[in-house]
Protein backbone atom coordinates (compact mmCIF):
# COMPACT_ATOMS: atom_id res chain seq x y z
CA UNK A 1 0.00 0.00 0.00
CA UNK A 2 3.10 2.12 0.80
CA UNK A 3 4.37 1.44 -2.28
CA UNK A 4 1.25 2.07 -4.37
CA UNK A 5 1.32 5.37 -2.87
CA UNK A 6 4.74 5.93 -3.43
CA UNK A 7 4.39 4.61 -7.23
CA UNK A 8 1.44 7.78 -7.39
CA UNK A 9 3.33 10.61 -6.55
CA UNK A 10 6.35 9.58 -8.59
CA UNK A 11 5.16 8.62 -11.63
CA UNK A 12 3.08 11.05 -13.91
CA UNK A 13 3.72 12.52 -17.20
CA UNK A 14 5.44 15.77 -17.78
CA UNK A 15 3.03 18.21 -18.42
CA UNK A 16 2.78 22.04 -19.56
CA UNK A 17 3.82 23.91 -22.82
CA UNK A 18 7.03 22.99 -24.77
CA UNK A 19 9.88 25.38 -24.78
CA UNK A 20 9.90 26.27 -27.88
CA UNK A 21 6.36 27.90 -28.31
CA UNK A 22 6.41 29.71 -24.76
CA UNK A 23 7.28 32.65 -24.01
CA UNK A 24 7.25 34.56 -20.13
CA UNK A 25 5.21 37.34 -19.87
CA UNK A 26 6.57 39.66 -17.15
CA UNK A 27 3.88 41.81 -15.43
CA UNK A 28 2.12 43.36 -13.03
CA UNK A 29 0.14 42.50 -9.90
CA UNK A 30 -2.17 45.17 -10.82
CA UNK A 31 -3.18 43.40 -14.38
CA UNK A 32 -2.86 39.86 -12.75
CA UNK A 33 -4.78 40.62 -9.75
CA UNK A 34 -7.93 42.52 -11.73
CA UNK A 35 -8.61 39.49 -13.49
CA UNK A 36 -7.84 41.05 -17.07
CA UNK A 37 -4.96 38.08 -17.95
CA UNK A 38 -7.21 35.42 -17.46
CA UNK A 39 -9.32 36.70 -19.63
CA UNK A 40 -7.09 37.27 -21.74
CA UNK A 41 -4.08 34.80 -22.41
CA UNK A 42 -6.49 32.03 -23.34
CA UNK A 43 -7.53 34.41 -26.02
CA UNK A 44 -4.19 34.70 -27.20
CA UNK A 45 -3.31 31.36 -26.75
CA UNK A 46 -6.30 30.51 -29.18
CA UNK A 47 -5.34 32.86 -31.72
CA UNK A 48 -1.41 32.37 -32.08
CA UNK A 49 -0.96 29.35 -30.54
CA UNK A 50 1.90 30.61 -28.11
CA UNK A 51 1.64 29.30 -24.52
CA UNK A 52 2.16 32.30 -21.97
CA UNK A 53 4.50 31.88 -18.72
CA UNK A 54 3.10 35.07 -16.57
CA UNK A 55 5.18 36.02 -13.61
CA UNK A 56 3.06 38.71 -11.92
CA UNK A 57 5.43 41.24 -9.99
CA UNK A 58 5.98 44.98 -9.29
CA UNK A 59 7.09 47.08 -12.32
CA UNK A 60 10.76 47.43 -11.03
CA UNK A 61 10.84 43.45 -11.13
CA UNK A 62 9.16 42.78 -14.07
CA UNK A 63 12.00 45.18 -16.18
CA UNK A 64 14.87 43.53 -13.81
CA UNK A 65 13.55 40.63 -15.72
CA UNK A 66 13.34 41.82 -18.72
CA UNK A 67 16.77 43.17 -18.42
CA UNK A 68 18.56 39.83 -17.64
CA UNK A 69 16.86 38.39 -20.27
CA UNK A 70 14.54 36.22 -17.98
CA UNK A 71 11.07 37.52 -19.59
CA UNK A 72 10.29 37.91 -23.29
CA UNK A 73 7.56 40.49 -23.15
CA UNK A 74 6.60 43.30 -20.36
CA UNK A 75 3.38 44.64 -19.60
CA UNK A 76 3.91 47.44 -17.11
CA UNK A 77 2.77 50.87 -16.12
CA UNK A 78 6.45 52.52 -15.02
CA UNK A 79 6.75 54.84 -17.93
CA UNK A 80 9.67 56.83 -16.27
CA UNK A 81 11.52 53.79 -15.47
CA UNK A 82 10.35 52.25 -18.85
CA UNK A 83 11.55 55.00 -21.03
CA UNK A 84 15.14 54.56 -19.45
CA UNK A 85 15.08 50.75 -19.62
CA UNK A 86 14.35 51.57 -23.22
CA UNK A 87 17.28 53.56 -23.71
CA UNK A 88 19.80 51.02 -22.60
CA UNK A 89 18.58 49.40 -26.16
CA UNK A 90 18.06 45.85 -25.75
CA UNK A 91 14.29 46.22 -26.22
CA UNK A 92 12.52 46.27 -29.04
CA UNK A 93 9.13 47.98 -29.61
CA UNK A 94 7.15 49.99 -26.97
CA UNK A 95 3.50 50.35 -27.67
CA UNK A 96 0.99 52.02 -25.42
CA UNK A 97 -1.68 48.99 -24.50
CA UNK A 98 -4.22 50.81 -22.09
CA UNK A 99 -4.68 52.83 -19.08
CA UNK A 100 -6.80 53.98 -15.82
CA UNK A 101 -6.65 55.74 -13.13
CA UNK A 102 -4.63 55.96 -9.88
CA UNK A 103 -6.90 57.50 -6.80
CA UNK A 104 -5.94 58.33 -3.38
CA UNK A 105 -8.18 56.44 -0.59
CA UNK A 106 -8.20 57.10 3.00
CA UNK A 107 -10.75 57.10 5.98
CA UNK A 108 -14.44 58.47 5.07
CA UNK A 109 -14.03 61.46 7.26
CA UNK A 110 -10.72 62.08 5.65
CA UNK A 111 -8.65 63.74 8.54
CA UNK A 112 -5.93 65.63 6.31
CA UNK A 113 -8.58 67.37 4.12
CA UNK A 114 -7.12 66.12 0.62
CA UNK A 115 -10.45 66.33 -1.31
CA UNK A 116 -10.46 68.52 -3.92
CA UNK A 117 -7.32 69.57 -4.16
CA UNK A 118 -3.87 68.91 -6.70
CA UNK A 119 -2.24 65.39 -5.93
CA UNK A 120 0.84 66.67 -4.93
CA UNK A 121 -0.88 69.79 -2.12
CA UNK A 122 -3.14 65.92 -0.85
CA UNK A 123 0.64 64.47 -0.46
CA UNK A 124 1.95 67.44 1.42
CA UNK A 125 -1.54 67.63 3.13
CA UNK A 126 -0.76 63.92 4.73
CA UNK A 127 2.93 64.45 5.60
CA UNK A 128 1.89 67.45 7.40
CA UNK A 129 -1.32 65.47 8.99
CA UNK A 130 0.68 63.01 10.34
CA UNK A 131 -2.36 60.61 9.85
CA UNK A 132 -0.91 57.46 8.16
CA UNK A 133 0.19 56.58 4.80
CA UNK A 134 0.94 53.22 3.54
CA UNK A 135 3.10 52.51 0.64
CA UNK A 136 3.62 49.95 -1.48
CA UNK A 137 7.26 50.31 -1.09
CA UNK A 138 8.74 47.63 -3.70
CA UNK A 139 8.79 49.46 -6.54
CA UNK A 140 6.59 49.15 -8.53
CA UNK A 141 4.18 51.40 -10.75
CA UNK A 142 2.24 52.18 -8.11
CA UNK A 143 5.06 52.91 -5.63
CA UNK A 144 7.11 54.61 -8.68
CA UNK A 145 3.95 57.04 -9.03
CA UNK A 146 3.78 57.14 -5.27
CA UNK A 147 7.77 58.61 -5.20
CA UNK A 148 6.37 60.91 -8.10
CA UNK A 149 4.37 63.09 -6.43
CA UNK A 150 6.16 62.78 -3.53
CA UNK A 151 9.07 64.21 -5.21
CA UNK A 152 6.78 66.62 -6.62
CA UNK A 153 5.51 68.18 -3.34
CA UNK A 154 9.13 68.53 -2.30
CA UNK A 155 8.81 66.10 0.42
CA UNK A 156 10.86 63.08 1.70
CA UNK A 157 8.62 60.66 3.78
CA UNK A 158 9.81 59.67 6.81
CA UNK A 159 8.61 59.01 10.06
CA UNK A 160 6.17 56.42 11.79
CA UNK A 161 3.42 58.13 9.95
CA UNK A 162 5.27 56.53 6.66
CA UNK A 163 4.94 52.35 6.47
CA UNK A 164 5.96 50.79 3.57
CA UNK A 165 4.19 47.31 2.95
CA UNK A 166 6.45 45.64 0.31
CA UNK A 167 3.51 44.33 -0.36
CA UNK A 168 0.93 43.81 -3.47
CA UNK A 169 -1.81 46.84 -3.79
CA UNK A 170 -4.26 44.40 -1.98
CA UNK A 171 -2.31 43.75 1.00
CA UNK A 172 -1.73 47.75 1.35
CA UNK A 173 -5.12 48.40 0.78
CA UNK A 174 -6.10 46.44 3.88
CA UNK A 175 -3.42 47.75 6.08
CA UNK A 176 -4.22 51.38 5.05
CA UNK A 177 -8.34 50.40 6.05
CA UNK A 178 -6.86 48.77 9.07
CA UNK A 179 -4.16 51.66 10.34
CA UNK A 180 -7.29 54.11 8.89
CA UNK A 181 -4.87 55.86 6.60
CA UNK A 182 -4.31 56.68 3.25
CA UNK A 183 -2.73 54.99 0.10
CA UNK A 184 -2.66 55.64 -3.42
CA UNK A 185 -4.37 52.64 -5.36
CA UNK A 186 -5.22 52.24 -8.77
CA UNK A 187 -8.56 52.29 -9.44
CA UNK A 188 -9.19 48.08 -10.58
CA UNK A 189 -7.59 46.91 -7.42
CA UNK A 190 -9.64 49.17 -4.98
CA UNK A 191 -12.61 48.86 -6.85
CA UNK A 192 -12.59 44.54 -6.16
CA UNK A 193 -10.90 45.54 -2.22
CA UNK A 194 -12.37 48.25 -1.52
CA UNK A 195 -12.91 47.56 2.75
CA UNK A 196 -14.02 51.00 4.31
CA UNK A 197 -11.86 52.82 2.61
CA UNK A 198 -12.97 56.08 -0.13
CA UNK A 199 -12.23 57.79 -3.50
CA UNK A 200 -10.57 61.45 -1.54
CA UNK A 201 -8.99 62.33 -4.79
CA UNK A 202 -9.08 61.82 -8.19
CA UNK A 203 -8.80 62.93 -12.14
CA UNK A 204 -5.64 65.01 -12.11
CA UNK A 205 -3.69 64.49 -15.26
CA UNK A 206 -0.78 63.35 -12.59
CA UNK A 207 -2.84 60.50 -11.55
CA UNK A 208 -3.25 58.94 -15.19
CA UNK A 209 -1.90 55.25 -15.19
CA UNK A 210 -0.87 54.14 -18.64
CA UNK A 211 0.35 50.89 -19.78
CA UNK A 212 3.00 49.60 -22.24
CA UNK A 213 4.00 46.53 -23.43
CA UNK A 214 7.90 46.39 -24.38
CA UNK A 215 8.96 43.51 -26.42
CA UNK A 216 12.23 42.04 -25.44
CA UNK A 217 15.30 41.23 -27.88
CA UNK A 218 18.26 38.39 -28.18
CA UNK A 219 20.30 41.87 -26.67
CA UNK A 220 19.07 40.27 -23.70
CA UNK A 221 20.15 36.76 -23.92
CA UNK A 222 20.51 34.01 -25.09
CA UNK A 223 17.30 31.82 -24.87
CA UNK A 224 14.69 34.55 -26.18
CA UNK A 225 11.71 34.04 -27.73
CA UNK A 226 11.66 37.58 -29.61
CA UNK A 227 8.63 35.76 -32.27
CA UNK A 228 6.65 35.44 -29.16
CA UNK A 229 7.34 39.12 -28.11
CA UNK A 230 6.13 40.14 -31.49
CA UNK A 231 3.37 37.97 -31.22
CA UNK A 232 1.75 38.60 -27.45
CA UNK A 233 2.42 42.82 -28.81
CA UNK A 234 1.31 42.39 -31.97
CA UNK A 235 -1.81 40.86 -30.64
CA UNK A 236 -2.67 42.95 -27.71
CA UNK A 237 -2.49 46.18 -29.72
CA UNK A 238 -4.94 44.32 -32.20
CA UNK A 239 -9.03 44.71 -32.39
CA UNK A 240 -10.08 42.11 -30.49
CA UNK A 241 -7.68 42.03 -27.53
CA UNK A 242 -8.71 46.12 -27.43
CA UNK A 243 -12.41 45.31 -27.33
CA UNK A 244 -12.05 42.78 -24.68
CA UNK A 245 -9.87 45.51 -22.79
CA UNK A 246 -12.80 47.79 -22.73
CA UNK A 247 -15.41 45.53 -22.14
CA UNK A 248 -13.97 43.87 -18.94
CA UNK A 249 -14.99 44.76 -15.84
CA UNK A 250 -18.66 45.77 -16.89
CA UNK A 251 -20.14 42.49 -15.94
CA UNK A 252 -18.75 42.07 -12.26
CA UNK A 253 -18.15 45.78 -11.34
CA UNK A 254 -20.13 47.74 -13.31
CA UNK A 255 -17.88 49.68 -14.92
CA UNK A 256 -15.05 49.65 -17.37
CA UNK A 257 -11.53 49.13 -15.60
CA UNK A 258 -9.42 49.57 -18.55
CA UNK A 259 -9.30 51.97 -21.48
CA UNK A 260 -8.30 50.46 -24.51
CA UNK A 261 -5.30 53.42 -26.05
CA UNK A 262 -4.26 51.34 -28.67
CA UNK A 263 -2.37 53.83 -31.93
CA UNK A 264 -3.58 56.85 -29.94
CA UNK A 265 -0.92 59.29 -28.94
CA UNK A 266 1.02 58.99 -26.58
CA UNK A 267 -0.59 60.61 -23.20
CA UNK A 268 1.15 63.16 -21.15
CA UNK A 269 1.36 64.02 -17.80
CA UNK B 1 -15.15 34.96 12.18
CA UNK B 2 -17.33 34.15 9.72
CA UNK B 3 -14.77 33.98 7.22
CA UNK B 4 -13.70 31.00 8.46
CA UNK B 5 -16.94 29.16 8.55
CA UNK B 6 -17.38 30.37 4.63
CA UNK B 7 -13.77 28.84 4.22
CA UNK B 8 -15.13 25.46 5.42
CA UNK B 9 -18.35 25.91 3.47
CA UNK B 10 -16.18 26.62 0.13
CA UNK B 11 -13.96 23.83 1.07
CA UNK B 12 -16.73 21.24 1.47
CA UNK B 13 -18.55 22.09 -1.84
CA UNK B 14 -15.36 22.47 -4.18
CA UNK B 15 -14.26 19.23 -3.55
CA UNK B 16 -17.70 17.49 -3.77
CA UNK B 17 -18.33 19.70 -6.88
CA UNK B 18 -15.84 18.00 -8.56
CA UNK B 19 -14.51 21.90 -9.95
CA UNK B 20 -11.97 20.83 -12.03
CA UNK B 21 -9.23 23.83 -11.03
CA UNK B 22 -9.02 22.45 -6.97
CA UNK B 23 -8.90 18.98 -8.40
CA UNK B 24 -5.95 20.54 -10.56
CA UNK B 25 -4.32 22.15 -7.72
CA UNK B 26 -4.69 19.39 -5.30
CA UNK B 27 -3.34 16.63 -8.17
CA UNK B 28 -0.83 18.54 -9.11
CA UNK B 29 0.33 19.72 -4.85
CA UNK B 30 0.49 15.72 -4.02
CA UNK B 31 2.33 15.01 -7.53
CA UNK B 32 5.44 17.16 -6.74
CA UNK B 33 5.23 17.16 -2.99
CA UNK B 34 5.00 13.26 -2.80
CA UNK B 35 7.81 12.93 -5.96
CA UNK B 36 10.01 15.31 -3.68
CA UNK B 37 9.72 13.47 -0.68
CA UNK B 38 10.54 10.28 -2.62
CA UNK B 39 13.39 11.69 -3.71
CA UNK B 40 14.72 13.04 -0.08
CA UNK B 41 14.24 9.58 1.15
CA UNK B 42 16.08 7.81 -1.45
CA UNK B 43 19.11 10.58 -1.22
CA UNK B 44 18.66 10.95 2.47
CA UNK B 45 18.48 7.22 3.78
CA UNK B 46 21.69 6.14 2.44
CA UNK B 47 23.38 9.58 3.11
CA UNK B 48 21.93 9.30 6.65
CA UNK B 49 23.40 5.59 6.72
CA UNK B 50 26.64 6.78 5.97
CA UNK B 51 27.03 9.96 8.11
CA UNK B 52 25.49 7.53 11.25
CA UNK B 53 27.48 4.28 10.61
CA UNK B 54 30.94 5.12 9.64
CA UNK B 55 33.44 7.05 11.19
CA UNK B 56 35.11 9.78 8.91
CA UNK B 57 36.66 12.85 9.54
CA UNK B 58 34.67 16.24 9.86
CA UNK B 59 31.48 13.50 10.69
CA UNK B 60 30.18 15.84 13.14
CA UNK B 61 29.93 18.90 11.26
CA UNK B 62 28.37 16.86 8.66
CA UNK B 63 25.66 16.17 11.14
CA UNK B 64 25.41 19.31 12.45
CA UNK B 65 24.74 20.74 8.82
CA UNK B 66 22.20 18.51 7.83
CA UNK B 67 20.42 19.78 11.08
CA UNK B 68 20.86 23.43 10.01
CA UNK B 69 18.84 21.97 7.05
CA UNK B 70 15.97 21.41 9.22
CA UNK B 71 15.50 24.96 9.15
CA UNK B 72 16.12 26.25 5.71
CA UNK B 73 14.03 28.50 4.93
CA UNK B 74 12.18 27.75 1.88
CA UNK B 75 12.23 30.79 0.50
CA UNK B 76 16.01 30.97 0.17
CA UNK B 77 16.56 27.29 -1.32
CA UNK B 78 13.56 29.05 -3.95
CA UNK B 79 15.74 32.16 -4.80
CA UNK B 80 18.72 29.39 -5.16
CA UNK B 81 17.28 27.19 -7.64
CA UNK B 82 15.84 30.20 -9.67
CA UNK B 83 19.59 31.75 -9.97
CA UNK B 84 20.33 27.98 -11.12
CA UNK B 85 17.59 27.50 -13.50
CA UNK B 86 17.41 31.35 -15.29
CA UNK B 87 18.04 31.32 -19.01
CA UNK B 88 21.26 32.92 -18.02
CA UNK B 89 22.12 30.18 -15.35
CA UNK B 90 24.45 27.23 -15.33
CA UNK B 91 21.04 25.31 -16.16
CA UNK B 92 19.25 27.40 -17.72
CA UNK B 93 19.69 25.22 -20.92
CA UNK B 94 17.44 22.93 -19.39
CA UNK B 95 14.53 25.46 -19.52
CA UNK B 96 12.76 24.25 -16.19
CA UNK B 97 12.21 26.96 -14.31
CA UNK B 98 7.94 27.60 -14.10
CA UNK B 99 7.27 23.94 -14.38
CA UNK B 100 6.45 21.27 -12.05
CA UNK B 101 9.91 19.68 -12.12
CA UNK B 102 11.65 23.03 -10.82
CA UNK B 103 9.01 22.63 -8.10
CA UNK B 104 10.30 19.28 -7.04
CA UNK B 105 13.71 19.66 -7.06
CA UNK B 106 13.27 22.28 -5.01
CA UNK B 107 11.35 21.01 -2.47
CA UNK B 108 13.47 17.97 -2.65
CA UNK B 109 16.54 20.04 -1.73
CA UNK B 110 14.24 21.18 1.29
CA UNK B 111 13.48 17.56 2.13
CA UNK B 112 16.46 16.20 2.37
CA UNK B 113 18.25 17.76 5.04
CA UNK B 114 14.91 16.57 6.97
CA UNK B 115 15.56 13.39 6.08
CA UNK B 116 18.82 12.88 6.83
CA UNK B 117 18.59 14.56 9.77
CA UNK B 118 16.10 12.52 11.57
CA UNK B 119 17.06 9.66 9.38
CA UNK B 120 20.57 9.71 10.94
CA UNK B 121 18.86 10.20 14.76
CA UNK B 122 16.79 6.95 14.12
CA UNK B 123 19.56 4.86 13.00
CA UNK B 124 21.43 5.80 15.76
CA UNK B 125 19.00 4.71 17.91
CA UNK B 126 19.08 1.51 17.65
CA UNK B 127 21.85 -1.21 19.37
CA UNK B 128 25.22 -0.49 18.03
CA UNK B 129 25.71 -4.13 18.98
CA UNK B 130 22.90 -5.04 16.07
CA UNK B 131 25.36 -4.49 13.21
CA UNK B 132 28.11 -6.92 14.54
CA UNK B 133 25.48 -9.12 15.34
CA UNK B 134 23.74 -9.19 11.86
CA UNK B 135 27.41 -9.84 10.47
CA UNK B 136 27.87 -12.51 12.75
CA UNK B 137 25.19 -14.27 11.38
CA UNK B 138 26.80 -14.16 8.33
CA UNK B 139 24.20 -11.34 6.73
CA UNK B 140 26.86 -9.15 4.00
CA UNK B 141 27.24 -5.53 4.35
CA UNK B 142 24.30 -4.73 2.50
CA UNK B 143 21.85 -7.53 4.12
CA UNK B 144 22.84 -6.45 7.79
CA UNK B 145 21.93 -2.23 6.09
CA UNK B 146 18.73 -3.55 5.38
CA UNK B 147 17.39 -5.25 8.67
CA UNK B 148 18.90 -2.15 10.53
CA UNK B 149 16.82 -0.02 8.34
CA UNK B 150 13.86 -2.45 9.21
CA UNK B 151 14.66 -2.16 12.56
CA UNK B 152 14.26 1.69 12.58
CA UNK B 153 11.57 1.54 10.36
CA UNK B 154 8.87 3.23 12.56
CA UNK B 155 11.54 6.55 12.98
CA UNK B 156 12.68 6.64 9.17
CA UNK B 157 8.79 6.72 8.27
CA UNK B 158 8.52 9.50 10.70
CA UNK B 159 11.45 11.36 9.18
CA UNK B 160 9.26 10.65 5.76
CA UNK B 161 5.90 11.95 7.10
CA UNK B 162 8.26 15.54 8.62
CA UNK B 163 9.75 15.98 4.82
CA UNK B 164 6.50 15.41 3.30
CA UNK B 165 4.84 17.81 5.91
CA UNK B 166 7.57 20.41 5.46
CA UNK B 167 7.37 20.55 1.75
CA UNK B 168 3.76 20.09 1.09
CA UNK B 169 3.14 22.94 3.15
CA UNK B 170 5.74 25.22 2.04
CA UNK B 171 4.99 28.19 -0.87
CA UNK B 172 7.89 30.21 -0.82
CA UNK B 173 10.20 27.94 -3.16
CA UNK B 174 6.74 27.00 -5.20
CA UNK B 175 6.24 30.45 -5.62
CA UNK B 176 9.21 31.66 -7.00
CA UNK B 177 10.75 28.67 -9.19
CA UNK B 178 6.97 27.42 -10.31
CA UNK B 179 5.40 31.25 -10.69
CA UNK B 180 2.14 30.05 -10.10
CA UNK B 181 1.22 29.80 -13.23
CA UNK B 182 -2.74 28.71 -13.53
CA UNK B 183 -3.16 25.20 -14.57
CA UNK B 184 0.87 24.44 -14.48
CA UNK B 185 2.32 25.30 -11.47
CA UNK B 186 -0.33 26.13 -9.46
CA UNK B 187 -0.19 24.21 -6.03
CA UNK B 188 -2.58 24.69 -2.65
CA UNK B 189 -0.26 26.84 -0.89
CA UNK B 190 0.54 29.17 -3.71
CA UNK B 191 -3.10 29.38 -4.51
CA UNK B 192 -4.10 30.04 -1.40
CA UNK B 193 -1.64 33.16 -1.22
CA UNK B 194 -3.19 34.40 -4.57
CA UNK B 195 -6.64 34.43 -3.11
CA UNK B 196 -5.51 36.31 -0.34
CA UNK B 197 -3.52 39.04 -2.32
CA UNK B 198 -6.95 39.07 -4.29
CA UNK B 199 -9.10 39.52 -1.01
CA UNK B 200 -10.63 35.72 -1.47
CA UNK B 201 -10.02 35.03 2.13
CA UNK B 202 -12.77 32.13 2.27
CA UNK B 203 -11.14 30.81 -0.88
CA UNK B 204 -7.79 30.93 0.75
CA UNK B 205 -9.15 29.02 3.70
CA UNK B 206 -10.85 26.57 1.59
CA UNK B 207 -7.65 25.85 0.28
CA UNK B 208 -5.93 26.00 3.56
CA UNK B 209 -8.09 23.38 4.80
CA UNK B 210 -8.17 21.03 1.99
CA UNK B 211 -4.01 21.42 2.14
CA UNK B 212 -4.67 20.16 5.43
CA UNK B 213 -7.03 17.07 4.60
CA UNK B 214 -4.76 15.54 2.32
CA UNK B 215 -1.32 15.76 4.42
CA UNK B 216 -4.15 14.26 7.08
CA UNK B 217 -5.27 11.90 4.66
CA UNK B 218 -1.41 10.92 3.06
CA UNK B 219 -0.01 10.59 6.88
CA UNK B 220 -2.56 8.00 7.88
CA UNK B 221 -2.20 6.13 4.88
CA UNK B 222 1.65 5.49 6.05
CA UNK B 223 0.34 5.42 9.63
CA UNK B 224 -1.87 2.57 9.33
CA UNK B 225 0.92 0.72 6.74
CA UNK B 226 3.42 0.96 9.50
CA UNK B 227 0.71 -0.38 12.29
CA UNK B 228 -0.22 -3.42 9.71
CA UNK B 229 2.83 -5.02 8.57
CA UNK B 230 4.12 -8.02 10.61
CA UNK B 231 7.29 -7.53 11.79
CA UNK B 232 9.80 -9.05 9.90
CA UNK B 233 12.47 -10.93 11.21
Amino acid sequence: MLAVLLLAGCGGPAAGPSAETSLILATTTSTQDSGLLDELLPAFTAATGWQVKTVAVGSGQAIELGRRGEADVLLVHSPATEQKFVAEGATGRRLLVMHNDFVLVGPKSDPAAIRGVAPTEAMARTARSGVPFVSRGDDSGTNAREDQLWAAAGIRPTGQWYQETGQGMGATLRVADEHGGYTLSDRATWLSQPGSLVVLNEGDRQLLNVYHVIEMTTHAGDRMQPDGAVAFADWIVGAPAQQMIGEFGRAKLGQQLFVPDAGKPEPTG
Amino acid sequence: MDVLLDGLVAAVRLLLSGDADTWAITALTLRVSLTATCIAVIIGVPLAAAVALTRFPGRRVVLAAANTGLGLPPVVVGLFITVLLWRSGPLGAFGLLYTPTAMIIAQAVIGTPIVVALAAAALRQVDPDFLVQMQGLGATRARALMALIGEARLPLLAAAMAAFGAVVSEVGAAQMVGGNLAGDTRVLTTAAVLATSRGEFALAIAFGLILLFIAFAVNLVLTLAQHREPVRR
